[in-house]
């Protein structure tokens, strides 16, 4: 892999819908980039051709979105409780099958390494655990007090790893199917005592690409909730020990929400800020703590994905735009 | 403005008999026609015989119709919450709702509210006085009122009990010229009021001299120096003592253990079921504050929380109400200070929205099952029987059986209880 230089990243290609942008997420393939809407609609753009598809079969906004490591079938959570899969590079994709996954919103999907299973969680508070080959339940991880907001499996597959809205971070060992054991996050949730809300929790997940980090964005300083007074943030673990390593920030306030995270391969890490301060990228090095680049975008963001190129980012935002950002290889000296 | 019984005004001795019995006012602050047309006739006569009640469940903040009693399911305003069916056929609510929703036929809804007022503090006077805020011209709240003109002066509870969470509140000038007896009192917290278990320092005949001792001082200095203020101090004493011997009405503890789960283990739940023991002991007016719905970011990650408990608390009462016979003496009302904005802003948050919202309304004189007005297929304006706050407090006294036309004299001038540009929501009345 060519290394990129993140501080000469720009806008490369913005496709538009009529919808404000709620998730997005690039197929394994990288030939397609899906995002969900404003609306019961999924969107998936052709990135060569810059051809739109638009998919229904969700009642209503779709927040989650995976797919199975081939590339070929697309997993969609939405606010109506289902779980959809599609053939994710059908011309008119139709779903393959629908699951009711969860009570109210599922929030994030995850697909294990081998393809078996698809892991989802929601704002009924449970993990569970699905086949992919037939769609049956397989297993339910109880084991949260809140909603809950992201899922991952860590690098080697044996373990899941589910946060919430209180910044607890479970990890599940899949082979006995029991919790192994919990990460605190609570830094990034806050009770608001005047407000009487709860506020923050885990908004995105991301492992190193060597697997000993894990990175919890999500947001600080929550002085009013309601009226999205906060800054965003990262936690990073170590894996190995299961404790924080460092709180990433930004050197200024920049008022808002790290709705994603994504670890490059080549070790830094990407924040997405979205909310008040508007859409701005943060890059930082592990060991922090503060950004070494900040690309600032032209609409505020909601979500963020990596490219499996590695050489660029997607932004769902607000103003129905779905922009990718690209970073020239670096130069060698 | 200050109320000042000096002046040798009549007012003060008043009670709540004479005042049903139709006796005329005369001085300062009176009933123009006197006090017997404050109450409709029919009215009067149930009420010498059954007391009517008043329960608001203020929604502070100001909830968004959207994701409650008005929603615009896959429209661009609508929101990732679907509607639900509800006990009224073709009638459906916001899915965060499923409880209320088998309450709905007992239940009326108003959803062509515009009170063309964007302010808090405004939008909260406007709703329980019926008319905008008037610098200089209090105008008493709908509590106020309740505990003027429908509380018998041998209830030992107060005629005007607010519940909000951590029981705190300012209501220092609700009563406005009415007084500041009939003020709010505030409880919170499923706890008692402070200080109403009897010192450790006296034993109750202790107690009963100390307690004739302070009334004999302060008969003495009210024969020269009675001012409104100082008889809302002797009343306070006196609902004090009342209020000492009826502690344990206050008490939610003493509920079964399955009656609390279904309130709700949180505080809006031991408010709400405080509220109905408070009602079912005999209170007029009882209002329970759930907070906080002023949602500017992630409107739907905060309504999923609020109205998620909203919804079982909210129907746990009412179920209750109607299951003891309360509710058909007893008026029922939600609202806020205003709706939301259909627009669904950059942070998932919706803003204050005046223009066309949502009021709900259950039990005494309201037709139940019925729904009042509407809005387009954006929820952004009222296309059918737009009401605004006054009407809503015509209706709402109407239902309670006081006259909304009915007048007082304030400083020489008539004033009529509820904005004479506005009238009672006819349909919404049996």
């Amino acid at each position: 892999m060519n290394a990129p230089d993140p501080t000469k990243i720009k806008l490369d290609l913005d496709l538009t819908h009529d919808r404000p942008l709620v998730s997005c997420k690039f197929d394994p393939t990288g030939k397609f980039v899906f995002a969900g809407t404003e609306s019961d609609a999924v969107v998936r753009w052709d990135l060569a051709t810059k051809t739109k598809t638009v998919m229904v079969g969700h009642e209503t906004w779709v927040f989650a979105l995976a797919f199975t490591p081939d590339g070929k079938v697309a997993l969609t959570g939405g606010c109506d409780g289902r779980l959809v899969l599609w053939p994710t590079s059908d011309e008119k994709p139709a779903p393959i099958r629908t699951i009711d996954a969860h009570t109210g919103w599922v929030n994030a999907i995850a697909v294990s390494r081998d393809g078996q299973l698809a892991a989802t969680v929601g704002n009924d508070r449970i993990a569970r655990l699905w086949s992919l080959a037939d769609g049956s339940l397989v297993q339910e991880l109880p084991g949260h007090d809140k909603p809950v907001y992201q899922i991952s499996f860590d690098l080697t597959g044996r373990y899941l790893v589910t946060a919430d809205l209180q910044g607890r971070v479970i990890q599940w060992d899949l082979a006995s199917r029991k919790e192994a054991r919990r990460f605190d996050a609570g830094k990034l949730y806050a009770y608001n005592g005047g407000q009487q809300v709860d506020y923050g929790g885990v908004r995105d997940l991301s492992f190193s690409a060597d697997g000993t980090l894990l990175a919890c964005s999500g947001l600080i300083e929550a002085s009013n909730p309601l009226g999205a007074v906060s800054n965003a943030a990262l936690v990073i673990f170590d894996w190995a020990t299961g404790t924080e390593k460092i709180l990433l920030r930004a050197k200024e306030d920049l008022k808002g929400v790290g709705w994603g995270v994504r670890f490059h391969p080549s070790g830094f890490v990407t924040m997405l800020n979205g909310g008040n301060g508007g859409g701005i990228l943060l890059f930082f090095q592990p060991a922090g703590p503060n950004e070494f680049h900040k690309f600032v975008l032209p609409n505020t963001g909601r979500a963020l994905d990596l490219h499996p190129d590695s050489m660029s980012y997607a932004v769902a935002h607000h103003d129905g735009h779905l922009r990718t950002y690209r970073m020239p290889v670096k130069a060698t000296a | 403005m200050r109320c000042e019984y000096a002046c040798n005004s009549a007012e003060h001795t008043l009670s709540r008999r004479r005042f049903l019995g139709g006796m005329a006012a005369a001085g300062t602050v009176g009933m123009a026609g006197g006090f017997s047309r404050f109450l409709q006739p029919a009215a009067a006569a149930a009420m010498n015989g059954k007391q009517k009640h008043l329960l608001v469940v203020w929604l502070a903040g100001g909830a968004s119709q959207l994701e409650t009693w008005d929603p615009k399911p896959k429209t661009i305003t609508g929101g990732p919450f679907r509607s639900i069916e509800t006990s009224v056929p073709g009638v459906r609510i916001s899915e965060l709702m499923p409880k209320t929703a088998r309450q709905m036929h007992r239940m009326a809804l108003v959803r062509g509210v515009n009170t063309h007022e964007d302010d808090h503090g405004k939008g909260q006077v406007l709703m329980h006085t019926g008319r905008p805020e008037a610098p200089g011209n209090p105008q008493p709240h709908l509590g106020s009122l309740a505990a003027r003109f429908m509380t018998d002066e041998s209830n030992p509870l107060p005629g005007y009990i607010h519940i909000t969470p951590g029981g705190g509140g300012s209501g220092t000038s609700e009563a406005a010229f009415l007084g500041p007896k009939y003020n709010a009192m505030f409880v919170g917290n499923g706890q008692p009021p402070a200080n109403t278990a009897r010192s450790g320092w006296f034993d109750e005949p202790g107690d009963v001299a100390r307690h004739t001792m302070r009334r004999q001082l302060n008969d003495r200095f009210a024969t020269r120096r009675r001012t409104a203020d100082t008889e809302a101090y002797t009343s306070t004493y006196d609902q004090a003592q009342q209020l000492m011997a009826r502690r344990d009405v206050f008490d939610v503890t003493k509920e079964p253990a399955e009656v609390l789960a279904r309130y709700g283990t949180h505080d809006f739940g031991r408010h709400c079921m405080l509220a109905r023991r408070l009602i079912e002991a005999g209170s007029t007016y009882v209002q329970v504050s759930h907070s906080n719905y002023d949602t500017h970011n992630e409107n739907f990650s905060f309504h999923l929380e609020q109205v998620g408990e909203f919804d079982q608390s909210f129907a746990a009462l009412l179920d209750d109400l109607a299951q003891r016979g309360l509710l058909e003496h007893t008026l029922v009302v939600v609202m806020s200070e205003f709706g939301r904005t259909p627009t669904i802003n950059q942070l998932y948050g919706r803003d204050h929205w005046s223009k066309a919202w949502s009021v709900a309304m259950a039990g005494c004189g309201i037709t139940a099952g019925n729904v009042v007005g509407k809005t387009n297929e954006k929820g952004t304006e009222v296309v059918d029987r737009e009401v605004g706050a006054g009407h809503l407090f015509h209706t709402m006294l109407s239902a309670v059986g006081l006259d909304p036309k009915a007048g007082y004299e304030v400083d020489g001038r008539s004033i009529q209880i509820a904005d004479p540009a506005a009238a009672p929501i006819k349909e919404l009345l049996i």
